[in-house]
């Protein structure tokens, strides 16, 4: 299964962005095979409305069935939701630590959205 | 005859100016409070409130029944007001903007329009006779521009309407300014408000829209709103001194002319000075 993470940077060493809807792109990895590529997500940082539901769009475009972000607004809740994909919770840590926190089963699952938008 | 009373910083004295137009002014008039994000005329004007009205948006209504999924509709949508991931479209309608190309792509028909109320409209007149109408965008709306419209679209137009625009040159009061006969721009002079006046001068001129300048605290602060007024040949129709007083009563909801009642006939005299202008 490929895992998406929202980051600071394209390498397994960037940071976890604090934002979801305005994270500069994702981590996309596959937890089978430590495979990873880099899903850009430039267009919404100038967005002033929607960044969290076209983030959302493009992680489910990635094919992932889970993504980690410290925070998810109601929009980015919602389509993620409406896309299948599991939602779980990290702090800005390195992203390969999330990966290996996730794979560990130390992330938890959120069922809401865990901040207001604009967060 | 519509003069809208605008600004480029806001905190200027848009409402303060507005209102003293309205209460100085000989003949029936209606005061359109378009700053509808704040909407404090009616704090000074003090209308009776008899009818309101809510203002509603079109957005759009997925037949999921007829709907086969393609993602046009989505694919077409600027703001992310329609999220299509295979499925028929999540409505996100606090992000529609009611262009109507949703319903022009989809090749099925399947989009049909709900109403989606965005603010309030509320009607009063006051013991003076002015008749209020207040425009009033709801909480978590960000379409201002509709309420504006509705509200302007209430007024019957049939004696001196004076407009209370939101600040800033934004969506919302270019619709604000449209149409308009006049527009008062409100200024500090203050390098703040000197910066901000050359941008409200710059939207005015784009909307070909003719103007003047009300400088408020105009003896306090620099001189280079007078000097930009004078080097572009800009009217500066009013000058209201800084007093102690008008700050004092207007904290208590009262109005510039009940603090310097010495500047009604300056402010009853705008509307035909406008006139003049006009002519």
């Amino acid at each position: 299964m490929k895992v998406a993470v929202a980051a600071t940077g394209s390498t397994l060493e960037s940071s976890v962005d604090s934002r979801f809807g305005r994270a500069p792109g994702f981590i996309v990895i596959d937890i089978e095979d430590g495979k990873f590529s880099f899903a850009d997500n430039n267009q919404n940082l100038n967005a002033a409305q929607g960044a969290g539901i076209q983030a959302a769009q493009n992680v489910a475009s990635t094919g992932a069935g889970a993504v980690l972000a410290p925070n998810f607004g109601p929009k980015a809740f919602q389509v993620l939701k409406a896309a299948g994909i599991k939602m779980y919770i990290c702090s800005t840590m390195p992203v390969q630590e999330a990966v290996e926190a996730y794979k560990a089963g130390k992330l938890t699952e959120i069922t809401s959205a865990n901040v207001q938008g604009h967060w | 005859m519509k003069i809208a009373v605008a600004s480029g910083k806001g905190g200027t004295g848009k409402t303060t100016v507005a209102v003293a137009i309205a209460t100085a002014s000989s003949t029936p008039v209606e005061y359109v409070d378009c700053d509808v994000e704040e909407p404090n005329g009616s704090i000074f004007l003090k209308p009776e409130v008899t009818r309101t009205e809510t203002v509603c948006v079109q957005v759009p209504a997925i037949d999921e029944a007829v709907c086969t999924s393609c993602g046009r509709c989505a694919s077409f949508c600027r703001f992310n007001a329609l999220v299509s991931l295979g499925t028929p479209p999540l409505v996100f309608p606090e992000l529609c903007h009611s262009c109507g190309g949703c319903e022009i792509v989809c090749p099925v028909g399947a989009i049909s329009w709900d109403d989606n109320p965005v603010g309030q409209l509320s009607f009063g007149v006051n013991s003076n006779g002015i008749s209020v109408i207040k425009g009033k965008l709801s909480v978590g709306s960000v379409l201002a521009p509709p309420v504006i419209r509705a509200a302007k679209g209430a007024a019957a137009g049939s004696g001196l309407t004076v407009i209370d625009c939101p600040p800033g040159t934004s969506c919302p009061v270019i619709e604000a300014l449209s149409d308009a006969d006049f527009v008062m721009l409100v200024t500090e002079p203050t390098p703040f408000g000197l910066h901000d006046l050359k941008l409200a001068v710059e939207t005015v001129r784009v909307l070909g829209l003719p103007f003047s300048v009300v400088i408020n605290r105009s003896d306090e602060g620099d001189q280079g709103v007078e000097q930009y007024c004078e080097v572009e040949k800009i009217d500066v129709m009013v000058r209201i001194p800084h007093r102690r007083e008008v700050a004092e009563i207007y904290s208590r909801g009262g109005t510039l002319l009940e603090a310097m009642p010495e500047m009604t006939v300056r402010f009853a005299s705008i509307p035909g000075l406008i006139k003049e202008r006009l002519l």
